[in-house]
């Protein structure tokens, strides 16, 4: 073959194979350590090797003294269980739903908020506390207002025909107006009870997240988790362009739509179980793109790992810095804006193009 | 292998194709030249099973290709674009690891198999010292090499070219034929779309002109591209072009100045 590069003398590189799913060994066992470190610490810290005492002890391997055990059930399974749990799959779902959304946006600033899920979930979280105090019809209302957001601005894209373009156009309207609606809810809203509750709630919070609860949302979550981050290839080849992806044999369109359902069906449950957690979507991705390469197959696992290591880390902020716990959104939020800044400085280089 | 009948395609109103018949080969180096706005890109879209003609079909080994699934038309042709900017930067190894997923599964990652196949592409190719470099680091030219590697990859025996040479400076516009010329004396079969006659009288042994939707010329490049027929498709002065006689090549001549008529 003719060459079109002038170097005549062409070593071979040193054979570097990619490694399909060495990744995500390694992140699992730091998401491991991670929850056993949250477990933990907090208010009244324990030794890492007491937690794995304990477990041992409930599963019958090892001897406790039995007042010892129900303190520490109290504490670790009643109280920091629950959260670590939810962290997990808030932190992870947002993370992949981002880093999906990047590839299939083809945008390396989008989030899993793009199409206006959390705008409309964060609408039906306020007017389920607005119509009732109960819990599970707040959680109802967030699920379905995030996938209604979803659908009217899929549904705007449509009448303009299905462009990308146009996708993001619909969302950032299907946005506005859920934004809308929950300004008005607001307004509506008892100010003395009702409206700190829902303004607390969209800052963010684990605290109210109950075993019962993530025990009926942990399924779908995982599975939406699971779909996303086993999409590598397929993303690699959406992120190249449509006509392309047909060509290799991509059915873009179902893909994209599986994408988008997947990640609103995730986004909009974490809004059920922790209300609107902001910067996990968008950061988390660009962190492990630099760990792992932009390529989805080991970019998606990862993504998913760090979100969760990411926010138990947010979460052991919010409940120990203060007397009184911080809504995880703000420390997010803080934590976020340093850690974008370095990432930018790291990656802005591949963007110039 | 490759054949259009009788394509029709049109957007609304507006008639884009009307009537085109055009058949690719193993083994030919096709060009197919057209002044913007002939349907160059619609007719590539159509043979590649991408959309659908209004009326008329393309044929795959004699079947309509819309018979086929598109991992199989995936790995009997192959779509080459322009050396575009990815928006994230894939090493040139991952952008041509691509080209395997037609043969392997949307769910798994890449196999051994697959990464000694792209390998052995990019040596083929000459740029296995680029593979771990970040695709949109190297140049217009190793991009355009990086992505017909990928095609290779896929191991289709057909590629579909949209102007290779676009964006390349004369060297690398030069190499990227020999390229093109090689592959085809090896069995692929080639249809490129160009701007320059030139690739045409250096490159090809067969020339395809779509003018207005319709196929207005095809056959050898010495008769199908004479100092007439060029400037009739861009509209130009024929007057202003001239033929060497030996190599067939077409240059023009700047445009005569104002001045000069007065000068004399």
């Amino acid at each position: 073959m003719p060459r079109l590069t002038r170097s005549s003398a062409e070593a071979l590189p040193p054979p570097r194979p990619l490694p399909g799913f060495s990744w995500p060994g390694p992140l699992l066992l730091m998401v491991a350590a991670a929850m056993l470190l949250a477990l933990a610490y907090g208010r009244y810290p324990l030794a890492p090797s007491e937690v794995v005492q304990y477990f041992l002890a409930a599963g019958g391997f090892a001897e406790m003294e039995p007042e010892r055990q129900a303190l520490l059930h109290n504490l670790i399974v009643d109280i920091r269980l629950p959260r670590v749990l939810a962290a997990v799959l808030v932190g992870a779902g947002l993370a992949v739903s981002g880093a999906a959304f990047q590839s299939v946006f083809r945008n390396p600033l989008v989030s899993p908020g793009l199409l206006g899920v959390l705008a409309g979930a964060a609408a039906g979280a306020a007017l389920g506390m607005l119509l009732s105090g109960n819990w599970w019809v707040m959680q109802l209302a967030a699920f379905a207002m995030g996938v209604a957001a979803v659908g009217v601005g899929v549904g705007i894209a449509a009448l303009f025909g299905h462009s990308l373009v146009m996708l993001v156009l619909g969302g950032i309207i299907s946005g506005s107006l859920f934004t809308a609606i929950l300004s008005l809810i607001k307004y509506l809203a008892d100010p003395y009870n009702q409206l700190p509750a829902i303004v607390y709630w969209l800052m963010g919070s684990l605290a109210m997240a109950e075993l019962g609860d993530i025990g009926r949302l942990a399924v779908p979550m995982l599975v939406g988790i699971v779909f996303l981050a086993s999409l590598g290839r397929a993303l690699d080849a959406l992120a190249m362009g449509d006509d392309e992806a047909r060509a290799l044999g991509v059915p873009v369109t179902a893909v994209r739509y599986g994408v988008i359902a997947a990640a609103t069906l995730v986004s909009a449950l974490t809004v059920s179980l922790s209300g609107i957690i902001g910067w996990v979507g968008l950061l988390v991705p660009h962190v492990a793109r630099l760990l792992t390469g932009p390529g989805n197959v080991r970019l998606l696992p990862a993504s998913a790992c760090l979100g969760a290591i990411f926010l138990l880390l947010a979460d052991g902020i919010a409940r120990n810095l203060s007397e009184t716990e911080i809504p995880i959104g703000i420390v997010t939020e803080l934590l976020g804006i340093p850690a974008f800044l370095l990432v930018l400085h790291r990656a802005r280089r591949s963007w110039v193009t | 292998m490759l054949q259009a009948r009788q394509l029709h395609f049109h957007y609304g109103r507006k008639i884009i194709l009307a009537g085109v018949d055009l058949d690719l080969a193993p083994g030919e180096l096709v060009c197919l030249l057209g002044s913007n706005g002939a349907g160059k890109s619609t007719l590539l879209r159509l043979l590649l099973g991408l959309i659908k003609p209004s009326v008329g079909e393309v044929l795959l080994a004699g079947r309509p290709i819309g018979a086929f699934t598109r991992r199989a038309v995936a790995t009997q042709i192959a779509y080459v674009p322009q050396g575009h900017a990815a928006p994230f930067p894939y090493t040139v190894r991952e952008v041509v690891l691509l080209g395997r997923l037609p043969s392997g599964s949307l769910f798994r990652a890449p196999g051994a198999e697959d990464h000694a196949h792209v390998t052995e592409v990019l040596a083929r190719m000459g740029i296995s010292r680029l593979a771990d470099r970040p695709y949109t680091e190297v140049s217009g030219g190793e991009r355009q090499l990086a992505l017909i590697a990928r095609a290779l990859a896929q191991g289709a025996r057909l590629l579909i070219m949209d102007e290779p040479g676009n964006g390349l400076d004369f060297g690398h516009q030069l190499r990227l034929l020999d390229c093109l010329l090689e592959l085809s004396e090896a069995g692929f079969g080639i249809l490129m779309t160009t701007h320059n006659p030139a690739h045409v009288v250096m490159g090809s042994n067969r020339v395809v002109v779509l003018e207005n939707g319709a196929i207005t010329a095809d056959g050898a490049a010495a008769q199908v591209l004479t100092p007439a027929a060029v400037a009739a498709l861009y509209r130009i002065d024929p007057e202003r072009l001239t033929q060497d006689p030996l190599s067939g090549t077409i240059s023009v001549r700047a445009k005569p100045r104002m001045n000069d008529a007065h000068a004399h």
